[in-house]
């Protein structure tokens, strides 16, 4: 049991992580990791709804019906994330502003639902939970990773402080859309290197 | 049959613990968020409005109820003396609500300044609105009586080119303010009347 407890959790921080191997929710990893602040909030907000739709589901796994099973996931998954929203909004207010739209998106994340369809829903709770907090740490590892690259490039900043000398000239281009796509393939086609040794 | 009535109550049940478990929560960081929007939203707001006056607005403000709807009046200071409120108002934009902070000097019934606060208009068209000075900047100076409709409905002012709507939704929100400051001018002058010590 711990042994496969291990092997569930591990599996999210390399072999399955999220934006990189299962190529997963790519909406919020492209647009909010301007800056690593940024990625980690969005990071910690996903890992939250990601754990608790995991152990909801898996405990109605035998009660909810086959046919409309994906309507009661999106119930789930939609109540924790507006719980997210709120409770981001009275506690870490700036940061809920520079998230905005996307908080409430991680509704529709591919990783949210399909880590409830996929793993949750055939397994126990103590699994799914495992499988919940190692996708969810290994997701936000990846959007804090993404948003350090990004930041340091394109602002010359890590978390706000300066990183590099004064004579640095921001690299703008890192922080805009386009950077964003380049930077994940970039750290996609690392992996893929390091992953084939 | 038996599988549609299971269907129909596993959802239903699933909604209402949703619900109740989002009006708990809702009801939990309602004041909290409060704060917050006073903090990070209205302040800045009130500043730019208000930028010399000898007091803190957030700190002197009071309530009227309006019909149904409670307003908070922020009161500014001029060497001691109250001399101008701020509240805030709304009026409808390209997608939802734009929040408009409007300062009025009450002895000379004229507006001192407009501020946008909260607003989830197009980026770089309707958000000008907040960003650029240079469109709130006409309500500046205008009396009561002024029609501050858009020009295209007869009023007296210019749009942002690519963002009439946004512009209409300011331009009601100072309307509305225009109306709200003349219904209820006799109790804000006792109120701020209190507060000159």
């Amino acid at each position: 049991m711990a042994q496969s407890m291990v092997k569930e959790f591990t599996k999210g921080l390399w072999a399955e992580i999220p934006p990189f191997r299962l190529v997963l929710g790519l909406c919020p990893v492209l647009a909010v990791t301007k800056s690593v602040e940024n990625g980690i909030g969005m990071g910690i907000a996903t890992t939250f709804v990601l754990v608790c739709s995991n152990l909801l589901v898996s405990l109605l796994r035998s009660v909810i019906p086959a046919k409309v099973r994906i309507a009661a996931y999106i119930i789930i998954i939609a109540t924790f994330v507006t719980v997210v929203e709120l409770v981001m909004q009275a506690y870490t207010y700036p940061l809920f502003l520079k998230l905005g739209i996307f908080i409430p998106l991680i509704v529709v994340n591919c990783i949210v639902l399909g880590r409830a369809e996929a793993f949750a829903s055939k397994n126990s709770p103590v699994l799914s939970i495992a499988d919940g907090l190692g996708m969810g740490i290994g997701f936000t590892l990846s959007l804090g990773a993404l948003g350090a690259v990004r930041e340091s490039l394109g602002n010359g900043t890590i978390l706000g402080s300066p990183v590099f000398g004064p004579e640095f000239q921001p690299f703008t281009f890192m922080v805009e859309a386009p950077g964003a796509f380049v930077c994940l393939g970039l750290m996609l086609c690392l992996m893929n290197l390091i992953g084939k040794k | 049959m038996r599988e549609m009535i299971n269907m129909v109550i596993v959802l239903t049940v699933l909604s209402a613990f949703s619900g109740g478990l989002l009006a708990a929560v809702k009801t939990g960081t309602k004041e909290q968020i409060e704060q917050q929007v006073l903090k990070f939203q209205k302040a800045p707001a009130i500043k730019q409005i208000l930028s010399d006056v000898s007091n803190d607005p957030l700190q002197d403000r009071f309530k009227i109820m309006d019909n149904d709807q409670e307003l908070t009046f922020f009161v500014g200071k001029h060497d001691g003396k109250p001399d101008s409120v701020i509240f805030e108002t709304s009026g409808k934009g390209f997608s939802g609500d734009i929040g408009l902070m409007v300062g009025i000097n009450i002895d000379s019934d004229e507006i001192i300044g407009v501020c946008v606060t909260t607003h989830s208009e197009t980026p770089g068209l309707g958000s000008r609105a907040k960003d650029d000075p240079k469109f709130v900047s006409q309500f500046a100076g205008m009396k009561m009586d002024k029609n501050l409709d858009i020009k295209k409905n007869g009023g007296e002012i210019d749009i942002m080119s690519g963002a009439t709507i946004t512009s209409a939704g300011v331009s009601l929100a100072a309307k509305k303010a225009q109306e709200i400051y003349t219904r209820l001018k006799p109790e804000i002058e006792k109120q701020t009347a209190q507060m000159a010590n």
